[in-house]
């Protein structure tokens, strides 16, 4: 197995008089693996989420996502591999309001100058993967919350990341759509995305096959669980 | 190595009308201010050239090459007189194609009838036409007919608009006061625009001049026209040609000069109102910033999206440029159709000829082209500064 993350004693300091918000992370995530990184507000886990997902980068430290050490990657490098390594979900799910589902998916390939025919076709078989074959043409407006965070996930998978990253992917949702995000997430790690969910919510990290606990900007646990927490 | 991140160009054009699309109300009056300053422009510059259009038509029809002979003053400052033999003198100057003359009778005025008070002239004096006159000014009758050889040994009279108007006259036939004389109207002239002086005239022939009134064959007033090329050396030898005695006492003009100077100061008021123009155009590209503006701090989120996606800085850039040129280019495009449709209402209301330069589309579209990338540079630059994370966080 290959790591898809390979942090080392990150560091990440903001402003001035700095506050630390990472205080030395090491941690690393197989390809294949489907992993909570669990912690309460303030915790350093948001920050760590930018570092994972290339948004940001660490004040000390090495940070490999896919092979890249991120932290001595220009700008445009680092969207590079946002654009074709890595997939977003977001708690507010981030959709434009005017636009069809399929254009909302098809969005998520649009940085990598692939044609419109191409996208529209690829991001129609996304949506068919999460569930949503029967939503094509409707706008964000008239999805359910669940569907609409589906519409995301799709976006997120449509140009098969290595990693896709969820960001508290079922804060704005009810307990059964939950779940059933929950469901799709086990789903896409099944046929071989691996997969970090940041969340504060504990019972949603246990359902997680591992679940690395974050606090003060350090690793505090990080357990796997033998069998399928299901 | 990775691909790099890429946006198709078609994807980035798309992605700006999108943009704006989803703000209509704003996109309107954003770009209403574009084009209000384009349309002033265009409808200054086409009502401008129109007018000039229509003063080289008149030109045309009109010509330039009339020059006018009239008697100056003599050395006491009292008016002279040109001799009898000047029209047959500036004649045989070389060059000359067409020779004619008016002697305008001193102290005679026209009246209506007899009943009018002999104070009252309404300003018409009456002069001896020679039958050449309407060839020469390229003068044209709204009504009835030139003297002639015939009629002109009668009392018959020709009368300038302005005379046919103030005496009431709107058909021949009608008989008028020549001083104490009867004469009846045969003709009614249009007016003469190269010598509106005629307007106010009755023009009755020379062979009954002399039995009526003490005429004495004296020009008050000798129309000349020569080939284009010869006007300016003509213009030199016609005071010695018309009163070889006293050259000094002759005034020679060049009609077509006073209507150009009349245009001319047009031309000063255009220069004012193109100033105007621009000065729109100037706050509606200010306009467009603004709008630029709130629309980038508006989008935060979008933004971090994007480059979430693997939108580079560039990327943001370009899409935020791109939307404040199309901004601008919808403004210009709204202002050149305003601007003909206000210059085509303007010039049929006036009966001009609709002309505008093809190269002042051009300018046109150009400039708000300028406009839009200058107004669009600052937000796209404070688009694609803002880090990935904050645009995230602000959501």
């Amino acid at each position: 197995m290959s790591a898809i993350v390979e942090l080392r004693d990150v560091t990440r300091t903001f402003g001035s008089p700095p506050v630390q918000a990472l205080r030395g992370v090491s941690l690393t995530v197989e390809a294949g693996e489907l992993v909570a990184i669990i912690g309460p507000s303030g915790s350093g886990k948001s920050t760590l989420l930018n570092i994972l997902g290339s948004l940001d980068r660490p004040t000390s430290g090495t940070a490999i996502i896919d092979g890249e050490n991120i932290a001595t990657l220009s700008d445009d490098h680092l969207a590079a591999i946002r654009a074709h390594r890595l997939g977003f979900v977001f708690q507010q799910f981030h959709l434009a309001d005017g636009r069809s589902a399929v254009d909302n998916v098809a969005d998520g390939l649009l940085y990598q100058g692939i044609s419109a025919q191409e996208r529209r076709s690829r991001a129609e078989s996304a949506l068919t993967t999460v569930g949503l074959a029967h939503r094509f043409t409707n706008k964000p407006h008239q999805l359910s919350g669940g569907e609409r965070q589906r519409v995301a996930i799709a976006r997120a998978v449509v140009g098969e990341p290595s990693l896709l990253l969820a960001d508290e992917p079922t804060g704005n949702l009810d307990s059964r759509a939950g779940a059933g995000i929950i469901d799709l997430l086990h789903q896409l790690n099944e046929n071989g995305t691996t997969v970090i969910v940041i969340t504060h919510d504990n019972a949603l990290a246990e359902k997680l096959p591992r679940s690395i606990r974050v606090k003060d900007g350090r690793v505090v646990t990080d357990a796997t669980r033998a069998e399928d927490p299901r | 190595m990775i691909a790099a991140s890429r946006l198709r160009a078609v994807d980035a054009l798309a992605l700006s009308s999108n943009g704006l699309r989803s703000r209509p109300t704003r996109v309107v009056l954003a770009a209403l201010g574009i084009a209000i300053g384009i349309a002033a422009m265009i409808a200054v510059i086409g009502i401008s050239t129109s007018s000039q259009a229509r003063l080289a038509a008149e030109f045309d029809k009109l010509g330039t090459n009339l020059l006018t002979v009239m008697p100056g003053k003599d050395l006491a400052g009292k008016d002279a007189e040109l001799p009898t033999t000047a029209p047959a003198a500036v004649g045989r100057l070389p060059g000359v194609t067409d020779v004619s003359s008016i002697s305008q009778l001193k102290g005679v005025a026209t009246y209506r009838n007899e009943y009018i008070s002999k104070q009252k002239t309404s300003g018409l004096g009456a002069a001896v036409a020679d039958p050449h006159l309407l060839e020469t000014l390229s003068a044209t009758l709204t009504a009835g007919t030139w003297l002639n050889a015939a009629n002109a040994q009668y009392p018959t009279v020709v009368l300038g608009a302005v005379a046919a108007d103030r005496l009431g006259v709107t058909q021949p036939g009608t008989q008028i006061l020549i001083g104490d004389t009867l004469h009846t109207v045969v003709g009614i002239l249009d007016p003469v625009a190269l010598v509106p002086a005629i307007d106010a005239l009755a023009l009755i022939g020379a062979a009954h001049a002399h039995t009526a009134f003490e005429y004495k064959d004296s020009p008050t007033m000798i129309f000349e026209r020569s080939d284009d090329a010869n006007v300016d050396s003509i213009r030199t030898l016609l005071p010695a040609a018309a009163n070889p005695e006293n050259p000094g006492q002759v005034a020679v003009s060049r009609p077509s000069d006073a209507l150009a100077a009349k245009y001319a100061t047009d031309q000063a008021f255009t220069g004012l109102l193109v100033g105007v123009g621009s000065v729109a155009l100037l706050v509606g590209g200010i306009g467009v910033a603004n709008t630029m503006i709130i629309s980038v701090l508006e989008r935060r989120r979008e933004i971090g999206l994007r480059r979430a996606l693997g939108a580079t800085r560039r990327h943001i850039q370009i899409q935020f440029l791109t939307e404040a040129l199309l901004l601008s280019l919808l403004g210009g495009v709204a202002g050149v159709v305003l601007g003909i449709a206000v210059t085509v209402v303007f010039t049929a209301v006036n009966g001009w000829v609709l002309s505008i330069p093809i190269p002042v589309f051009a300018a046109a579209v150009g400039a708000t082209v300028v406009i839009g990338a200058i107004a669009g540079l600052y937000p796209a630059l404070r688009a694609a500064r803002l880090p990935p994370t904050e645009a995230l966080a602000a959501a």
